[in-house]
């Protein structure tokens, strides 16, 4: 009963503030609906009993990604409005719709839900993130330890890519270049 | 009850949101937004799926689309503001440059 209560206000919720990140016109928006976004699926991960996969949502999404995407913000112009040309909105609802519906028809049309046994049988005996545990450092090792590589791929770039010129101010760059293109 | 489908039909409807945003925005910094939502119309399908087949190997494929998503933000986000840093747009149709 309270399963079905919260799934229903859950995605009524996600659906409603995922729509407003995709048609917002205002980039703050779209953030601060994103990130609740993000918060409520968390919410649906601990309802489907997957606890550790919630609280590493919650962190990682939330407090990392956002967090992120929060001082990249700093760098762009985010008070005035986008405008932009957008691609004529009843095509691309019906390019986007059919194509969900085609991969749920492709899927579930193809894979016999008979024919699926659990490769990794969920110990009833231990606690979600006791199991996650067990798994991470048994069988997924190797793709861990790889995960972990690309991780810190991922941030000596990041580093390198964002880090350069970090100490010339970007307002004072672009005035001084505004002035060059009208020289120009 | 809710089952298996109920989950599976949002996760659908949450990817065809991102869908309609990559297709629809022409704002670099919206398609990462659009980005971020289909990845998690996709993780909430493997956990529905890990919770009612029993099976844990779909939280394990949730847990490194987490990990591979932070590191395209992290690159991403560098690039983003490499390109506003020489372009001063972040619009896609601006940044149009290989018109033949």
């Amino acid at each position: 009963m309270f399963e079905q209560i919260a799934f229903y206000i859950f995605s009524v919720l996600t659906i409603g503030l995922f729509l407003v990140t995709v048609f917002s016109k205002n980039v703050l928006y779209a953030m601060t609906s994103l990130a609740s976004g993000m918060v409520l699926i968390a919410g649906f991960f601990f309802l489907v009993g997957a606890d550790f996969l919630g609280v590493v949502q919650l962190i990682v999404y939330v407090g990392a990604v956002m967090a992120l995407y929060a001082f990249g913000m700093m760098f762009f112009n985010v008070t005035k409005d986008l405008k932009e040309k957008t691609t004529s909105n009843i095509w691309v609802m019906i390019v986007g719709v059919s194509v969900a519906l085609l991969m749920t028809l492709m899927f579930g049309g193809v894979v016999n839900p008979e024919a699926i046994y659990a490769s990794l049988p969920i110990n009833s005996n231990m606690t979600n993130p006791q199991a996650v545990g067990m798994a991470l450092f048994t069988k997924y090792l190797v793709p861990f330890e790889v995960a972990a590589i690309m991780l810190l791929i991922a941030m000596i770039g990041g580093i390198i890519l964002a880090g350069k010129k970090m100490d010339t101010s970007l307002t004072n760059i672009e005035d001084e270049e505004l002035q060059r293109k009208d020289v120009k | 009850m809710i089952g298996l489908n109920h989950y599976l039909v949002l996760a659908g409807i949450l990817f065809a949101i991102g869908l309609i945003g990559v297709l629809r925005r022409r704002n670099l910094l919206m398609l990462f937004f659009s980005t971020e939502i289909m990845l998690n119309a996709a993780n909430v399908a493997f956990a529905a799926i890990s919770n009612f087949y029993n099976d844990l190997s779909g939280q394990m494929f949730a847990f490194f689309v987490i990990a591979i998503a932070a590191s395209e933000v992290a690159i991403g986000l560098g690039l983003l503001i490499l390109v506003y840093k020489k372009e001063n747009t972040l619009d896609l149709d601006d940044l149009a440059s290989m018109k033949g």
